[in-house]
């Protein structure tokens, strides 16, 4: 039983070298500095030249301007979940029990049903629609991410704070923020991550250009599905492009996923021990 | 209290209202919003007779959900069952064998495998798992095809949620209490005596929600299953066929549904299903932890 335990463990670990393995062999030899630092030039889908810059800024565009968003919603929600709020118990039980759920609905979801309301409104597709839609979408992971950390915080800080004359909004921004500094990094570079992979939700919202957005009214493109509609080309050249895209992408992955542990070490210095 | 002090406190207070009433309201406008939009393909007769039959032809006003509702339920029964004793295993073999640097070392593995876009597992399926369908565990079975099949939407999505349904376990086995096992051994039970017969029963709850937990996930996933599944319209017969799962015809439909009648409808309809069966695995997967932990 050990044995099939150990495998079990082992072949985890396997598929993860093999999923690095096989996207990085396939598309390191297609990636060059021109595809990642221009934008399709005309007859880039019949495999001309040019590259996936728009897919990589709009991507950013796309992740940031979302977690930014998710964050202004969720990081107060979060803090007064477990400051102003703890005494009401059962309101915070259901904002949980809602988020839970919300975080198991799916990206499709998500975007369909962005997509309809935008059709109602008369919205065409664009880079704000894209970030409202991913917002919607990673608000549930951010917040409850967030929270679980919050939750560890000793509630004899709160008691201490709020003794001492200081407002709840102090005791959330001054006290809790600053404790639990590192887990909330994780949390935003987490739901960063979501963001920027996400394929489904902005499938609709979004829509695909060739050139980089000037403004939130535009289309823009994104790294998920530009892989997407690359690969689904006949044309070799292009589909290898597609794996490019996606060593690209796995890239940015990865660094977020190196960057949020130095940080989330970091600022674990400025933490009351306990 | 100075004044500014009181401003800035009422400021955050406010915004953090409006913040949670905006979250509150959220699952409640996508549920109103998803089952206005699909009450419309009811309108005009149907019924739910369309949930059960198989004949899809939009043009026609013909919705038949039963081939998507099969292919997602088929490739999602694929995903736990490969997913789910790999998941167990190793998560008692990382908490209670491993050495605690392979346990750390895994944590990071495990943390990776979750940031991974479903796009990349999309890209890494049409890569390695579709040849590896179509050359070699097709043939091995008798089956010729192309590879994109029921079994390598399966096999992609077992991958996705062993990331998901691991950590879950992994905190679980962390909160059994080490009493409950030093007694366990105290009394002469071997290491795997005492895993099988205490911890995993003290756990079982928690690894039925984790993996009910599993299933929501698998069954609302897109992009990858959509990739290497095959897209065909036609309830499979076996796990080689090509299927339809609901996520993707959403997904490859949405594009171009406006010139025909009702078929947003029933596109938001395919939403609505997720979302409801998706409800009720999350609902369940809390019941059974609310449940067990009355008695424990």
């Amino acid at each position: 039983m050990r044995t099939v335990m150990f495998l079990c463990t082992i072949l985890i670990l396997i598929i993860l070298f093999i999923i690095l393995y096989s996207i990085f062999k396939k598309g390191m030899p297609a990636l060059s500095w021109e595809m990642i630092s221009q934008v399709p030039k005309g007859g880039y889908y019949l495999g001309k030249e040019g590259g996936i810059l728009n897919a990589i800024i709009g991507s950013l565009y796309l992740a940031l301007g979302s977690t930014v968003l998710a964050l202004v919603v969720s990081l107060p929600v979060a803090l007064y979940l477990n400051t102003r709020l703890v005494r009401y118990g059962r309101l915070t039980e259901f904002v949980r029990f809602l988020m839970d759920l919300m975080w198991g609905v799916p990206s499709i979801v998500y975007g369909a049903f962005a997509f309809t309301i935008m059709i109602a409104l008369g919205i065409r597709a664009s880079l704000l629609a894209g970030i409202i839609t991913v917002a919607l979408f990673i608000i549930p992971i951010m917040l409850r991410s967030m929270d679980e950390i919050l939750k560890t915080t000793p509630r004899g800080l709160l008691e201490a704070s709020i003794s001492l004359g200081s407002t709840y909004s102090e005791v959330s921004y001054r006290v809790y923020l600053k404790q639990c500094l590192p887990g909330i990094v994780t949390a935003v570079l987490l739901s960063f991550g979501r963001a920027i992979g996400d394929a489904a939700a902005i499938l609709f919202t979004t829509g695909y250009t060739d050139h980089i957005p000037t403004s939130l009214s535009q289309p823009s493109a994104t790294l998920p599905l530009s892989i997407f509609f690359q690969l689904s080309s006949p044309i070799p050249e292009v589909q290898n492009r597609a794996y490019a895209s996606a060593v690209v992408l796995m890239v940015i992955i990865l660094i977020i996923s190196i960057v949020s542990r130095i940080l989330a070490n970091r600022f674990i210095k400025h933490q009351i021990k306990h | 209290m100075r004044a500014s002090r009181r401003i800035r406190s009422g400021f955050h207070f406010t915004w953090m209202m409006i913040a949670l009433i905006l979250i509150l309201i959220l699952p409640f406008a996508l549920a109103v919003g998803l089952s206005y939009k699909s009450g419309l393909l009811f309108q005009e007769g149907g019924g739910l007779g369309m949930l059960f039959s198989s004949d899809w032809r939009p043009q026609a006003g013909h919705f038949g959900f039963m081939p998507f509702i099969v292919s997602s339920l088929w490739v999602t029964l694929i995903a736990i069952l490969l997913a789910g004793p790999v998941c167990i295993l190793s998560a008692i073999n990382l908490t209670y064998y491993a050495h605690r640097h392979v346990s750390k070392v895994m944590q990071i593995v495990i943390d990776i495998l979750a940031g991974i876009p479903s796009v990349v597992y999309g890209v890494w399926g049409i890569l390695v798992l579709v040849p590896l369908v179509s050359h070699t565990l097709g043939p091995l079975f008798g089956h010729e095809g192309s590879g994109y099949s029921l079994l390598t939407g399966g096999l992609v999505l077992a991958v996705m949620i062993v990331p998901f349904i691991l950590n879950i376990l992994l905190e679980l086995f962390r909160t059994v209490p080490p009493d409950l096992i030093d007694a366990s051994l105290s009394v002469g039970a071997t290491k795997w005596q005492t895993i099988k017969r205490v911890v995993l029963k003290k756990t079982m709850p928690g690894i039925l929600s984790s993996i009910s937990l599993g299933i929501s996930r698998a069954f609302g996933e897109t992009i990858a299953v959509l990739m290497v599944v095959g897209n065909v319209i036609k309830i499979p017969k076996s796990i080689f066929d090509p299927a339809y799962p609901l996520p993707a015809l959403i997904a490859n439909n949405y594009g171009e549904m406006l010139s025909i009648p009702r078929y947003d409808s029933a596109l938001m309809f395919a939403a609505m299903i997720l979302f409801v069966i998706i409800l009720i695995f999350n609902i369940l997967a809390r019941r059974i932890i609310r449940g067990s932990e009355k008695y424990i």
